[in-house]
């Protein structure tokens, strides 16, 4: 077979970090990873940007971190609030770890156009 | 009470081996595997361990009355049997914290390592293990930046990194390696790095690769919405050099450099650690020649030991072994280390190697870098083994991919997050490996045929340095 024919061309993709490389999450996927985040012990936290400030350090807290909340539906709620609120940006949601005040997990959960 | 001096020659075991002691918290603590000539008692062998590696010499001599050596005197307070292993034993020994310079790992090891080694009594010697006292660690700088820190100025969270090194490793021109470094990251890795023999070379000055490669990962960056970087190796000559070259790099607004620790030595990697923390660089460590000195199971220094040095003199990532692919190194001894680069408290486990609690204080983690003949088939071992904290090197498993570097890239970061996804969705994913690689190859033609082309290479050999338990 000639080279040519066995080779594909990879085209760069814009991505938004982790997450990015795998296709858009399903409902269920996406509890599965709320309540991974709620075992670990981290705080629930909701981030949106316009898709020009992707890059930004901060992002607009959607209210505040969701300090101690246990409940997935309370956190399925808020995230299709934000986007409900900010229909073109992207809605990104982070497990907050306070103890190495860091993020546990941080993924976008809706891209905005 | 003074004392009258006697010239000759004492048997170390009266005044180096002190079973009754009980170390302080200041104490630096020792563990030495030892090996000793036959005929010699276990006594006589590791207090002259303890004497050699501290105040003692092969004669008494009239200036230790001069000082109360009793104070600085290293001491051997416990012997222990090796499981399994008749000829050797465990020796524990206390150093004095006023024996070593404030923040100087090259003293700690120049003591503790040094003509010890080559003590006529012993056949073999092994430091198996350091227990830094706090106040000791409180004197070093540590890693420049560390985990959190890290994480926060690239932007990657709740994944390990992703990276690769650039090959072949040594003949490409400034300009062609900048090319793979650019397709390497437009495919979807974090970070790229130099090989370790990359310094300047006449195929390639360092100015050349450094320019070259700056533009490519800030080309990367700008298409792909991601942040990128590429660990500018600044290994060189003499530390004049060094520091120009990491001067270089802040001029291009790199944000990562890079050293290597053993070659390059303590006092240049302490020096560039520095400088790091004082210019907001991120500092990876390579670790050429270790296994010179730590693959022996009863002659040299454990990697435990080399880690936890590294970790007080200073970088922000540290080669680990991958325990799945081409290179050395047993599950249980790697999650001992790599504890101690990351945690803030150790306990003491001997099931993985560690013979003493260590605690760590304030000081930063490191990230645990795993390289050396990893493919996709061994991504969820290396996210079981390693966790979040880590940085995933693939370079064969990259560049090697048929449609090349960036669909290497590309299948790589897949089949990381496909991982990843499925951890946190509560699957086992070293069991359930192939179900959740083979799922995620069908949104993706770039995994599909790297899982294809890598699917029976496999680096199964036993380890030579395994751990001291009774089988």
């Amino acid at each position: 077979m000639p080279f040519q024919s066995t080779v594909g061309d990879y085209q760069t993709v814009a991505t938004l970090e982790t997450f990015g490389f795998l296709p858009p999450m399903t409902q269920d996927e996406i509890y599965d990873q709320i309540a991974y985040i709620i075992a670990q012990g981290w705080s629930p936290l909701i981030e949106h940007v316009h898709p020009t400030g992707s890059m930004q350090t901060y992002w607009s807290y959607w209210k505040l971190p969701f300090f101690g909340e246990k409940d997935l539906n309370v956190v399925v709620n808020e995230l299709e609030a934000c986007h409900r609120a900010y229909p073109d940006h992207h809605v990104r949601l982070v497990g907050y770890d306070a103890y190495t005040q860091s993020q546990g997990t941080c993924f976008v959960v809706f891209e905005g156009r | 009470m003074s004392k009258k001096y006697d010239a000759g020659v004492k048997e170390y075991r009266d005044t180096y081996w002190t079973p009754d002691y009980v170390p302080l918290d200041t104490d630096l603590l020792a563990c030495f595997k030892c090996t000793g000539q036959e005929g010699v008692p276990r006594e006589e062998v590791a207090a002259a361990v303890a004497a050699e590696s501290s105040t003692g010499t092969w004669s008494t001599v009239w200036s230790e009355l001069l000082t109360d050596l009793e104070f600085y005197k290293g001491r051997c307070y416990r012997i222990e049997d090796v499981p399994g292993d008749k000829e050797s034993f465990y020796a524990f020994i206390a150093y004095p914290l006023d024996l070593f310079e404030e923040g100087s790992i090259t003293n700690v090891l120049t003591s503790l390592v040094g003509n010890v080694f080559g003590f006529k009594a012993l056949r073999h010697l092994r430091l198996e293990d350091i227990r830094f006292p706090m106040a000791f660690i409180k004197t070093c700088g540590g890693p420049p930046n560390g985990i959190q820190v890290e994480r926060d100025r690239l932007n990657k969270y709740g994944r390990p990194l992703l990276g690769c090194t650039i090959k072949p490793k040594l003949g490409l021109s400034g300009k062609n390696y900048g090319r793979v470094v650019y397709e390497c990251l437009r495919g979807g890795l974090d970070l790229t790095k130099d090989d370790e023999n990359i310094n300047s070379q006449p195929f390639q000055r360092w100015r050349e690769r450094f320019e070259f490669v700056a533009e490519a990962v800030k080309l990367a960056q700008q298409e792909t919405g991601e942040i990128k970087g590429h660990y500018l190796n600044c290994t060189a000559t003499t530390p004049e050099e060094m520091y120009e070259r990491a001067e270089f790099a802040k001029e291009l607004d790199m944000p990562i450099i890079m050293h290597d620790y053993i070659t390059g030595g303590f006092t240049a990697n302490t020096g560039l650690a520095n400088w790091c923390r004082k210019n907001g660089m991120l500092l990876h460590i390579h670790r050429a020649m270790h296994a010179v000195i730590d693959r022996h199971p009863k002659h040299g220094i454990h990697f435990r030991v080399l880690a936890k040095c590294l970790r007080l003199s200073g970088g922000d990532q540290l080669h680990t072994g991958t325990v799945v692919g081409k290179l050395e190194g047993d599950r249980q001894t790697t999650l001992g280390y790599i504890d101690n680069l990351r945690e803030s408290f150790v306990p003491e486990d001997r099931t993985r190697g560690n013979f003493f609690d260590q605690d760590w204080g304030s000081m930063p983690g490191v990230f645990a870098v795993a390289s050396g003949g990893i493919h996709v088939w061994h991504m969820p071992a290396l996210l079981a083994i390693f966790g979040d904290d880590s940085c995933l090197q693939f370079g064969g498993g990259t560049h090697g991919h048929p449609w090349g570097s960036a669909a290497g890239a590309a299948a790589n970061r897949v089949a990381l997050e496909a991982c990843v996804k499925a951890r946190n969705a509560g699957r086992e994913i070293e069991k359930e490996s192939r179900d959740i690689l083979m799922e995620a190859a069908k949104h993706s033609p770039e995994l599909a045929i790297a899982l294809e082309t890598w699917k029976e290479i496999k680096f199964e050999f036993d380890t030579v340095d395994k751990l001291d338990v009774q089988q």
